[in-house]
């Protein structure tokens, strides 16, 4: 056993000029808006009862609720993790209403069917549900508060032999696939929040590429969560087979609440040999106030299994927002010759808090992987880096290249990184760089000298500084990530 | 265009600028020449608004209007250039693009419409050209793993695409090897017309043997202490600085 922990850094950013950009960060959050939409709510409270309900109303055969059941009673052994660089009150799991849907007894077929309050909310997001806006090859599975209630584009997908829909479809329609794979890359013991959300979640995402496909078109979910108290539990599965590529595209934004919302979801990637996912996230929940009330508690499983020889999955992630943010979207490179990736931009202003990263676990021969990181911290942002690279005794050639890049801007953030680092292979090639740098009063004058208010400078460096990452989304994903940051950063200077 | 009085002004506690007095007029090139220490870059940043300088009594006009009530970036909207002793670098920010941004921010504050990508290349292709530079450095970050000599000719075509009313070249010469020197100075010297000052601060007479000066001021301990053409940058080459500082005492 050759563990090697590298070296733990923390950078604190505590000069002497306090308060000098403070009046200048208090952008408001901009989608902070309510859609008026009778629910179908459960009354807060968790035991095996609600459960069942959940799995009643969503009309799940037996074996899914015990899956559930199963899950919940483990869950409720387990502790809730301490570990992460992260600190809030403790969350009272029977204040939190584990369902709830908008009301319309069926399904819609078409557009026209859908509520026009929650078309008017998709409006003001700007998700492209309409026919030609779809046209730009973005299919949407919108998910708002829980349900699924318009898919577009199933019929090329289907044409093409790709399943696009809402896991309770799946549970219902294609429940070999879902058996086979649910939980078989993240079990639902693997940690607290993972057994919280097999045995709760509502709704999410299920992907099947089939072999030799490649997927006609960038899949994209947007989640909204939309009622007070209502814990979201996500569930995404995306299984990729042989010889197939898909692209993934994941957005969010919340309106502005005053109380905590947790989310838990729970993303499992599967792919073949051959395959390739991609899979990309804009994450814009509701930060909370100035003093850190009232934003969405983040706590996130992303993990991707690359189970066949030559398999690639790749994560690229742009998180803006969360009060707190748990999130280490990893590989488990388990395939010869697989590769995993994993890019990164966080920003954390206000009294955000994150505690992110990823885990590449080299189990296969020539493995490689990829984490270039980026974090940005402003006001009083918390932010920690958080990364594991194992090398398995077997996975003779594994390499692996980390950058990790951290920006301050003001005095009163901070940054940590913590690279976890094992290796029981001595053919392994491993290295880690990382930077900590501030947006320096050189770069920020040279800028002004040239005719740029303060603010574009700051955003202009900010975006220069992602610019790693933001090559990797696609192109309107890049726009939208770009501008995202810019907002997010408002007057953030220093 | 430029009318300086009485300046003064502090870095910390000490006094670097003592009552500087300059009148520039359109067209017109002044040399602000000085041995280290004089002042020649202070003055430079004072009139820009760069942070950690004191104004402390006196006033900068430029075209009427007064300099030191504008932020840095009011001064550029309003017609004021910089070229950087020591350009900063920007990583990742794509020179193309930083040129583009600030163009249309300048062109934005005087209520003019903004350079579409179109008439932009335009531009900025006839300007390479007067410049004689080729475009390798525009798809370049800014500055970033930019030679000295590529440093400064960039600030350079800056200038030439932000045409300004007055450019200020802070010791533009430094660093630069002949040939480097003669692309630079060859770059000021296109750029010159009637309705466009510069004030060139340099240490040595060597960039004047290519940018001719209408005038020249010696700088020394924060005051002009001498004024003339472009034959007294010759004396000086000769004499030193010492000769017109031990004049002064005598």
């Amino acid at each position: 056993m050759n563990a090697i922990p590298a070296a733990a850094t923390t950078v604190e950013n505590k000069a002497d000029t306090t308060g000098q950009y403070d009046d200048l960060v208090n952008a408001g959050y901009e989608h902070g808006f309510i859609t008026d939409i009778e629910s179908d709510t459960l009354p807060p409270g968790l035991d095996e009862g609600v459960i069942r309900a959940i799995s009643l109303r969503k009309g799940e055969p037996e074996w899914m609720t015990d899956w559930r059941l199963a899950a919940y009673r483990k869950w409720l052994e387990m502790p809730t993790p301490t570990w992460a660089s992260v600190h809030y009150a403790p969350i009272d799991y029977q204040a939190i209403s584990y369902f709830s849907a908008p009301k319309k007894k069926d399904g819609p077929k078409s557009l026209d069917e859908v509520d026009p309050v929650l078309l008017e909310t998709y409006e003001k997001l700007g998700i492209p549900l309409e026919e030609q806006k779809a046209l730009a090859g973005v299919a949407v599975d919108a998910v708002f508060d829980s349900v699924s209630v318009a898919t577009t584009f199933r019929k090329t997908l289907h044409e093409a032999g790709v399943i696009f829909c809402s896991i309770s479809e799946a549970v219902r329609d294609y429940p070999e696939l879902v058996r086979q794979h649910l939980g078989s890359v993240v079990p639902p013991t693997d940690n607290f929040y993972t057994g919280l959300n097999s045995a709760v979640f509502t709704d999410g995402t299920f992907v099947y590429v089939p072999k030799n496909t490649r997927c006609p078109m960038e899949l994209s979910t947007y989640f909204r969560i939309n009622s007070a108290n209502t814990g979201q539990f996500e569930r995404t599965l995306i299984v990729a087979d042989e010889g197939s590529y898909v692209s993934y595209l994941e957005g969010c934004t919340a309106p502005q609440r005053d109380e905590n919302q947790l989310h838990a979801a729970v993303v499992e990637l599967i792919a073949l040999d051959d395959a390739e996912i991609k899979y990309s996230t804009v994450q814009n929940w509701y930060p909370g106030d100035e003093n850190g009330k009232g934003g969405i508690f983040n706590f996130v499983t992303k993990r991707g299994d690359c189970r066949g020889h030559r398999s690639k999955i790749s994560w690229t992630q742009v998180e803006t927002g969360s009060a707190i943010t748990w999130k280490y979207p990893s590989c488990i490179l388990r395939g010869d010759d697989s590769v995993g990736e994993f890019y990164s931009v966080a920003v954390t202003k206000g009294r955000q808090q994150a505690d992110t990263g990823t885990k590449m676990i080299h189990l296969g021969k020539n493995t490689r992987s990829t984490i270039v990181s980026k974090g940005i911290s402003a006001q009083h942002g918390q932010q920690a880096y958080r990364g594991l690279v194992r090398i398995a005794g077997r996975a003779e050639g594994a390499r692996n290249h980390t950058q990790c890049d951290s920006l301050l801007i003001g005095d009163k953030c901070s940054a940590h990184t913590f690279p976890y680092i094992e290796v029981k292979n001595p053919s392994a090639k491993m290295e880690h760089e990382a930077t900590t740098s501030k947006i320096s009063d050189d770069q920020l004058f040279y800028c002004r000298s040239r005719g740029l208010a303060e603010e574009d400078a700051v955003s202009m460096i900010v975006n220069g500084f992602c610019k790693e990452v933001f090559n990797e989304l696609p192109m309107e994903f890049a726009v939208e990530a770009q501008k995202l940051l810019s907002i997010s950063l408002e007057g953030a200077v220093g | 265009m430029l009318s300086v009085k009485g300046l003064k002004a502090n870095v910390g506690d000490e006094e670097i600028l003592r009552g500087l007095d300059l009148e520039v007029k359109p067209g017109e090139v002044h040399a602000i020449m000085g041995p280290n220490g004089s002042g020649k870059s202070t003055f430079a940043h004072v009139l820009s608004g760069r942070e950690g300088y004191e104004v402390t009594a006196g006033s900068a006009e430029l075209e009427g209007t007064n300099l030191f009530a504008l932020e840095p970036e009011e001064r550029a909207r309003l017609g004021l250039f910089l070229a950087f002793q020591y350009p900063v670098e920007l990583p990742g920010v794509n020179n193309m693009y930083f040129l583009k941004a600030a163009l249309n921010a300048i062109r934005k504050s005087r209520g003019e419409e903004e350079l579409d990508a179109v008439s932009f290349m335009r531009r900025m292709k006839e300007r390479l050209k007067v410049l004689h530079l080729d475009d390798s450095l525009l798809k370049r970050p800014v500055n970033f793993g930019f030679s000295g000599g590529e440093k400064k000719r960039n600030e350079i075509f800056q200038m030439a695409m932000l045409e300004p009313k007055l450019a200020i070249l802070d010791e533009t010469d430094s660093g630069l090897d002949i040939d480097a020197l003669r692309i630079v100075a060859d770059g000021v010297n296109a750029l010159r017309g009637p309705q466009r000052s510069m004030i060139v601060v340099t240490h040595y007479q060597r960039l004047l043997d290519y940018i001719e000066p209408d005038h020249v001021h010696v700088l020394a301990k924060g005051r002009i202490i001498r004024s003339g053409g472009k034959e007294l940058a010759l004396e000086l080459e000769e004499k030193g600085y010492g000769w017109i500082a031990d004049g002064e005492a005598a």
